[in-house]
């Protein structure tokens, strides 16, 4: 294969896979969290702020995937 | 469509580019001092409109902090930086979505190719600025620790001798600070780098009426960085300040 279309190939599949288990943990943590606020409606204000900071550590992945993309995809 | 990972140099005076990134900082900083000027000048105990709007602001990230802190005074003390990286990333975001960012430009003749330079970018899609903003965080989330619980407290955190594993553990955790640099600037800069590139890539092929929910998602996206960045600083500074035995 020419490097071009592993390059294409790479892009894709650096950010395909890469999205994978962020999403996954993104879900998990908003159930959790809903789970929690519908036993106990009155800490809602606590488990939310919790639960966007735990969603922003698990975005940061998914953001580190698609850095590598845009890097291999128009740097490299 | 050109898409550059490295923000474009506008002035080089020898070995000191300015890039566009850098002009943008100046505006933003620019706005925020105009702005806070005339908040800030003839207060009133009864405040007028400009004045009633940063209080709610300043009031808003206050009790974000004590609801980290659980301190009030700890809270009054964190407030300046945190408000700040708030501020300035939150007014740094949304001004890169004004129409013009990206767009207006140079095109110059640089190494025999003809090249697009955008004249005014968002910072944050510059690796160089939130690199800075987390270095400047993560430094003063050592100071903090240092200044509140006192230098070989601190650092027994780091240098722990009870046994192998708290050793080992140490060690993981000096890494986790340098790791924490990196996460903190690639998740800012990430977001609006990728932001910036998905605005163009959807303004290029339907440039009428569909980039605007996009748009709407760039200014979410935008606030929740700022808060996340603000957030996270926050919280490891709080984990700095209570010491090494506060979780045991």
């Amino acid at each position: 294969m020419e490097p071009e279309t592993m390059k294409l190939l790479a892009t894709a599949l650096a950010i395909g896979i890469g999205g994978l288990a962020p999403a996954l943990a993104i879900g998990i943590l908003a159930a959790k969290g809903m789970e929690a606020i519908g036993r106990n409606p009155e800490a809602a204000p606590k488990i939310q702020t919790a639960m966007v900071l735990a969603m922003a550590f698990a975005e940061a992945i998914a953001i580190y995937a698609l850095v590598i993309a845009l890097i291999i995809k128009f740097v490299a | 469509m050109h898409i550059s990972l490295a923000a474009e140099k506008i002035i080089e005076f020898g070995p000191i580019a300015i890039t566009n990134t850098i002009l943008v900082t100046w505006g933003a900083i620019l706005v925020l001092v105009i702005v806070s000027w005339f908040a800030t000048r003839n207060m009133t105990a009864v405040p007028g409109k400009l004045q009633n709007f940063f209080e709610m602001i300043v009031e808003a990230l206050l009790n974000l902090v004590e609801s980290i802190t659980q301190d009030r005074k700890k809270a009054e003390k964190f407030l300046p930086l945190v408000a700040t990286i708030f501020l300035f990333i939150i007014t740094a975001n949304w001004m890169g979505l004004i129409p013009g960012f990206e767009t207006i430009g140079l095109k110059e003749i640089e190494h025999g190719k003809e090249i697009f330079k955008p004249l005014l970018r968002s910072p944050a899609s510059d690796l160089n600025t939130t690199m800075a903003l987390a270095i400047i965080a993560v430094i003063s989330i050592q100071v903090a620790g240092v200044a509140s619980i006192g230098f070989f407290k601190y650092f027994k955190k780091f240098f722990n001798f009870k046994g192998p594993i708290d050793f080992f553990v140490g060690i993981v955790e000096g890494i986790s600070e340098i790791g924490k640099i990196v996460s903190f600037s690639f998740r800012l800069f990430g977001n609006v780098f990728a932001g910036g590139v998905l605005l163009a890539v959807v303004s290029s092929l339907i440039p009428i009426l569909v980039p605007m929910p996009f748009y709407g998602m760039e200014l979410f996206v935008g606030f929740i960085q700022a808060l996340v960045f603000a957030m996270l600083t926050t919280v490891f500074l709080q984990i700095a300040t209570i010491g090494h035995d506060g979780h045991e």
